[in-house]
């Protein structure tokens, strides 16, 4: 079965019943995506799937063959940070860090869901064309991603800092 | 996890081929399926992968829309016909799940998915609906979660979509392929009460298909609403949740539609409550007599009574929030 993952093929055999996460951590050795709780409830496994988040653990793998799978090593690197990671560090968006991988996957799906214009439940006009990233927006939007240290306030201004007006990335492009 | 064997299929003839086979299960976003397979409550011999089938929103003559089972629940929501004419619609899906969640799952797989009242999952506990004839450890049990309407002495479990209750609301359709031909089944009748059977949840039959779901032309986009109650304030299953529309004229109730989650096995249209608001003055008195008339059959246990009166409040003030709205257009 031939599988996209950060941007390379990769071609290998498993049994059907792996999930997404346990073939990105234990065929491909990618150790970003965490195994939280392992029923969807966490967050901790979030990888992009053309672009979009999903939780890795309640994916089937032979479901996602030739697709373009990102995890968080595909982001940034140690040398190379994704401004979301830059962000994350700059204020304190995480304590233990075993979250933050799946946080940060899921941070850059939500901003192109923002940008796409895809409401959320607080939204209060779902026909508006655009939707404001308040904290409000953000909380509901990122509720997928539970951190038990508590960090919140620090994930929220970090993706305010990198995805919010004044857009960081985009200013460099 | 059990072994199985896993099916692509690449068009609806194939796809009820393969699940005529014995054991065999449509897949779709997974969600809830893969959950299940894990703790070996589900137990798939063959799984077929039917997310390339029925993916796309269309509008049917009549004026409604037919929306694809292999639709996914962030498209749907996303979509501008659902967002500007069936908002109550968008706004149920946006309040299940996670966006993660919501970006796999299916129209077809959030209709079928199963209770998570915990019993269910719980192995060491008595279950109806996991084991027939083994009881039911919720009804004495931690029932918080439970239903108050049309239970069992079987089983008081609900079911846990939000989108569903909506489709409820707006009399929408479900459309079933399967050995028989095609047939439409209104939303309100694909759910069953659990009765002496809590093991069977739909009326499908063994190799049947969702195909679409068909939404009438009347989305009551001007005076509806969802709103959902729940334990936290995002990420959680409703304890109560509501699909609220009305049509008002010159403060009379021409036409009313409510439909409640997380108070039954199926979504619970609260017909009872309509038929007391229609014809009727628009004020918050005639409201909240329409919604206590709606929970004379409700049936609370030990833990979860409390939804009898939070139901009859939900709606009340659904009911005069909406009154007050200015239509606009």
């Amino acid at each position: 079965m031939r599988f996209l993952v950060n941007g390379e093929a990769i071609d290998l055999d498993f049994d059907t019943r792996t999930s997404l996460l346990d073939l990105l951590r234990e065929r491909l050795h990618l150790f970003g995506a965490k195994k939280g709780c392992n029923q969807g409830a966490c967050g901790a496994c979030t990888v992009l799937v053309d672009g979009q988040r999903i939780n890795s653990c309640l994916a089937l793998a032979v479901q996602y063959q030739d697709r373009n799978i990102t995890t968080v090593e595909g982001l940034g690197a140690p040398d190379a940070l994704h401004p979301l990671q830059a962000a994350f560090i700059e204020h304190d968006g995480f304590q233990c860090g075993y979250c933050t991988p799946g946080q940060i996957c899921s941070a850059v799906g939500m901003a192109e869901e923002f940008k796409r214009g895809v409401p959320s439940y607080v939204s209060e006009d779902l026909a508006a064309a655009r939707f404001a990233l308040t904290p409000d927006e953000l909380r509901e939007r990122m509720s997928g991603n539970l951190c038990r240290c508590g960090a919140h306030n620090g994930i929220v201004d970090a993706i305010q800092e990198a995805f919010g007006p004044g857009d960081k990335r985009e200013a460099a492009e | 996890m059990n072994p199985f064997f896993y099916e692509r299929a690449s068009d609806r003839p194939a796809a009820l081929a393969l699940g005529a086979r014995a054991g065999a299960k449509y897949l779709g976003g997974g969600t809830n399926l893969v959950d299940l397979m894990r703790e070996t409550i589900e137990r798939p011999q063959v799984l077929v992968d039917v997310t390339a089938l029925s993916c796309s929103i269309d509008d049917t003559e009549d004026g409604g829309l037919r929306i694809g089972a292999g639709v996914r629940n962030t498209a749907l929501a996303a979509d501008r016909r659902v967002r500007e004419r069936y908002p109550m619609l968008a706004r149920a899906i946006l309040a299940g799940a996670s966006a993660q969640i919501r970006n796999m799952a299916t129209v077809g797989g959030n209709l079928l998915q199963r209770t998570r009242c915990v019993y269910f999952y719980d192995e060491a506990a008595r279950c109806n609906k996991r084991k027939p004839g083994s009881g039911c450890d919720a009804i004495e049990g931690f029932n918080r979660y439970h239903a108050i309407f049309g239970a069992s002495p079987a089983c008081v479990a609900t079911h846990p979509s939000d989108m569903a209750v909506a489709l409820a609301a707006l009399d929408a359709v479900v459309l079933v392929e399967g050995e028989a031909g095609a047939r439409a089944v209104p939303i309100v009748n694909f759910h069953r009460l659990p009765g002496d059977t809590p093991e069977v949840e739909t009326v499908l039959q063994p190799g049947d298909l969702i195909t679409a779901v068909t939404l009438p032309p009347k989305g009551f986009a001007g005076r509806s609403s969802y709103r959902k109650v729940r334990d936290r304030a995002s990420y959680a299953f409703a304890l109560v949740s509501v699909a609220a529309a009305v049509d008002l004229q010159e403060g009379v109730v021409r036409e009313a539609r409510i439909a409640l989650g997380g108070v039954a096995h199926k979504p619970w249209r609260a017909t009872a409550a309509e038929t007391a608001l229609k014809g009727g003055p628009a004020t918050e008195i005639a409201f909240r007599a329409a919604a206590e008339a709606e929970f004379v059959s409700a049936r609370g246990l030990r833990h979860n009574a409390f939804k009898i009166d939070l139901g009859r409040r939900v709606i009340t003030d659904m009911l005069v929030k909406l009154a007050a709205r200015k239509e606009s257009a």
